[in-house]
Parts: C-alpha cells; structure tokens; sequence
C-alpha cells in the first residue's frame, strides 16, 4: 500500500516561497520614487509596447515585475475594479487602498490554496491631491503589504537598489534630477541608455488623469541634463 | 478576477454586463410595453409622467476640425426642467458627444461612452480609432431600442478628430443605431431643422473657427427663435450655449465670454433686420 510523502507545512510554504522570490529576483528590477511633482516610476524594460508601468485610475499607477502574463492580468483586473466602482460610486471614492486591499487578498488566497504562487510582485502608486498625501503599496507574491514612504522597489537587488537612491533622498527632487537618480541606482556602476529604461509619472499638474508615460527623447534629454 | 476565457476584454458595457450592473440590459420598468402587429401610437403621450428632454445640438466641420454646440435647456412637457444642462460633453481627448432626446437616459449613455473610451484605452495601452469609437456608440443607441420605443428616445451627435486622415468627421445617429457619417454638418434635436438651415447658407469647405463659431452659434439663436424647447442666450443668468472645437490640439470649450461676445453680435444683427413692430394704432381702441 502506498502512503503519500507527508511535507509539513512550513516546509511547503518555504517551498513555495523561495520558488516565488526566486522567479521574481531574475526580472528586472523597478523603482518609484515621490519627487515635488509627484510620483515617479521608472523600470529596467528593452520593450517599448509590453509595458511594466500603467495607468488605473485618474491618480493611481501600476506597475509590476516578475511574469509579464501574471501581472498583466492582475493589472486588467485593476482597471476593471476601479472603473466599475467609480461608474458605481463617484470618480473620487476609487481609492489605491482598497485596490491594495483587493490585491493583497487575490494574490494571498493564490498563495496559500493553489500549487503555484504568482512570480510576480506589485506596486499600486496613488498621486495625492491638494493636503492628501502619496500613497505607495508594495504587494509581495504572498499577498503581504507594505505601506512604503517616498521611494520603493521592486524586483530583484531591491536591497542593494534602495540603499543606493535612499542616500541622498529629497522629495523635493525635480523630475529630471528624480530620474537621474533613479535610473543610475538601477545600473549601478554603468551609465543608464534611455533606450533600455520604461518611465511614467503620476504628474499633480497634468489634471484629472495624472498618469503620463515619457518618450525615450524625453528620458533621454533628462539623462543627459546635469 | 476574471479567467481568461470568461474575461470581457476591454468592453466595459460587457464587463457591466458581467456585473449585471448594465442600464440598459437590465429590467426595463414598468412603461407601455409593445408587441404583435397593433401598434398604438406616439408612446410619449401614454407615459404617466413627463420625461425630461434635451433639445439642439449641431456640429459642423471647419478648417482645423469640428465644431459642437448645444443649448442649455432640458423640458418636461411645456415646462423648463433645467436651464443649465450641458449637452456638449468630451467623449476623450480628440472626440466629442452631443445628446438630444430624453435627458435621463443620454446623460447615462454619455457617461457610459466617456467610460468605454478610457476603459478600452487603459486596458488595451492604445485608443480606439474615430469609426471604431463611432460604432461603440452605434451599439450603445441600438441596445437603448427598447426603451426608445417606450418613447425614451436618445438620438446623439458624434464628432471628432481624425488623426490619422487629420480632418474633423462627424456621426449621426437615429434611435435605432443607425450610423451615418456626415460629410459636412449635421444638427439634430427638435431644434435641429432650423439649426441645420441655418449652418447649410452660411457653410463653405475650408471656414474658420471663427465663421465656424458664428455659424454654430446663429444657428442655435435660430433654433431657440422657432422652437420653444430650445433656449437661446440668458444674458440675466449668464447662462451661455456650450460651444466646444475639436481639432489636433484636442477637445475644448469656448470661454463662455467668448460666446457670450460671439451672440451679442448675432443678436445686434438679427435686430437690425427684424422688421420694426407696427407703432401705435392711431385710433384707440375701445
């Protein structure tokens, strides 16, 4: 008579785990940061048309790392979200929060119940308005949530990335200086190419939809600027 | 979340649907239903209430683009329900949706279609083309059929900018999702005979957005001249027509000064060819 292999459970949540952080530490890494503008995302992505970087909402971006296919979806369901709760509600009740929540709870029930977690790891950035402040939620493959300040990253080295942009950190940080930094914290020791570098914003001053992708010219020009 | 084969893609009335949280799918209230070979007549007169209406809206292709325009007055039967309501409203960046006809149901539509619009982007990473958006709004009048013959009918105007061919297009309607595209203009509404007349003398290829405002705004002063549920300018209020160009740079409104200024000339004009009201009868009357 055959038994089936008996595997404790925090054996197989380390499993599952460590396959999850292994997947995600091989893509390319992200960062955000909050600048006197707004937010700033910036992402390590050869493709000018499979995007790692959208829009949600009228204030809320996402961006996700890990298998494109998995975060693809889990960014349609986003929109579908946001948009059919402000076609409910109003416009201004579609908050990143409850997003955040939502996620959290999908991404923690894939976790826990099927056979394979998701490789993927999410932001969901909201711009605050006039007195309301900058929202950053970074969600990890297990459904955990941090609430993070001003900056965050995403990805693979996201130690080593954070330690380098927090240093000398400034919220105050213009566009092209926050890009500048962002993107030299994600190549590290080589000059980072506009070419190889996806950038979007969440602009205050761009009106009811804050979102705005920068071409590489413009990246370009902001890299090259001292 | 949906699974990949159950997903509506990027159609938000699908992704409603799904919700069952469409309008105009859902259980159509309890109005005079129609069926069989009998059909009584004109169901607005059996309706146990008055419907708000919109009434004129025109649009008109110039130079750079499109021009919209549209009063500002809703009725319920002879009454004024709403002296203020926009009929003129973006659809997205580079396109623009008047609505005329039962207000309830436009506003809801316009709203539906702003929607559509943005979801699609959003979803998809790029907007849908002029004729691709032009028959989402098709779909959206068809689907409103039912409750258009309950006498809730939505007949809107769509016009934007091409910028592919870089011309402004504009679309027509009629209640059962016929779309027709217009070459030149196009006004609809009750108001919408006399506007049409009116943009049809003065139209010529290639006007200005200057001619093109004047000829926008002289037709809805002769619209409101004829037609009692159009409004014309309401100077006490300041309450202006809503005036809007589409061209490359994108959807925007006049200045409500601008039209203000832009009426007062139609209207020194028409009263110095208005024929002079007969003067006192020389025997009084007894």
């Amino acid at each position: 008579m055959s038994m089936p292999f008996y595997v404790a459970p925090e054996q197989f949540m380390k499993d599952k785990a460590d396959f999850a952080r292994k997947n995600i530490a091989r893509g390319r890494p992200l960062v955000a940061t909050v600048y006197s503008g707004g937010i700033l995302i910036c992402a390590e992505n050869q493709s000018k048309s499979l995007h790692k970087v959208s829009e949600i909402y009228d204030r809320i971006a996402f961006a996700g790392v890990g298998r494109y296919n998995e975060f693809d979806s889990l960014r349609r369901a986003g929109v579908q979200h946001a948009d059919v709760k402000g076609y409910q509600f109003s416009r201004e009740d579609v908050d990143a929060r409850s997003l955040a929540n939502l996620y959290a709870q999908y991404m923690g029930n894939v976790f826990t119940h099927e056979l394979k977690p998701l490789e993927v790891e999410i932001l969901v950035a909201e711009v605050g308005e006039a007195g309301t402040p900058d929202q950053l939620y970074h969600i990890l493959y297990d459904g955990s949530v941090m609430d993070e300040d001003n900056l965050c990253v995403l990805g693979g080295e996201a130690d080593v990335i954070s330690a380098r942009l927090a240093e000398g950190y400034d919220p105050r940080w213009s566009l092209e200086e926050a890009l500048r930094r962002s993107a030299s914290a994600l190549t590290a020791d080589r000059p980072a190419q506009a070419k190889e570098l996806e950038v979007a914003v969440l602009d205050r001053a761009n009106g009811r939809r804050a979102f705005r992708r920068l071409d590489e010219a413009e990246v370009a020009a902001a890299l090259s600027g001292s | 979340m949906f699974e990949p084969e159950s997903s509506p893609g990027p159609n938000f009335t699908e992704l409603l649907r799904r919700l069952e949280l469409d309008p105009f799918s859902g259980p159509q209230h309890g109005g005079p239903q129609y069926g069989g070979a009998s059909r009584p007549g004109p169901a607005s007169t059996q309706l146990p209430f008055e419907v708000r209406h919109a009434t004129t809206i025109v649009a008109l292709r110039f130079a750079d683009g499109v021009v919209m325009a549209g009063d500002r007055r809703a009725t319920a039967g002879s009454s004024i329900a709403h002296r203020a309501m926009d009929k003129v409203h973006p659809a997205d960046r580079y396109s623009g949706v008047a609505i005329a006809g039962a207000a309830g149901p436009a506003m809801e539509m316009v709203k539906l279609f702003q929607l559509q619009l943005e979801h699609y982007e959003k979803v998809e990473g790029s907007t849908l083309s002029l004729d691709g958006k032009a028959n989402q709004l098709a779909q959206m009048v068809r689907s409103h059929l039912g409750m258009a013959l309950q006498g809730f009918v939505v007949v809107p105007l769509f016009a934007g900018f091409d910028l592919k061919r870089e011309t402004g297009r504009i679309y027509s309607y009629d209640p059962t999702g016929g779309r027709y595209e217009e070459t030149d203009f196009h006004a609809d509404g009750s108001g919408g005979r006399d506007a049409k007349t009116t943009v049809k003398l003065g139209w010529s290829e290639g006007i200005s957005r200057s001619r093109a405002v004047e000829l926008a705004v002289s037709a809805l002063w002769n619209a409101a001249d004829e037609d009692s549920a159009t409004g014309g300018p309401d100077a006490i209020r300041g309450i202006y027509p809503s005036v809007a160009t589409i061209t490359s740079e994108g959807f925007v409104y006049l200045d409500p000064a601008e039209v203000a200024e832009r009426f007062a000339a139609v209207v020194a004009l028409s009263a110095r060819s208005a024929p002079t009201p007969s003067s006192q009868p020389e025997e009084p009357l007894r």
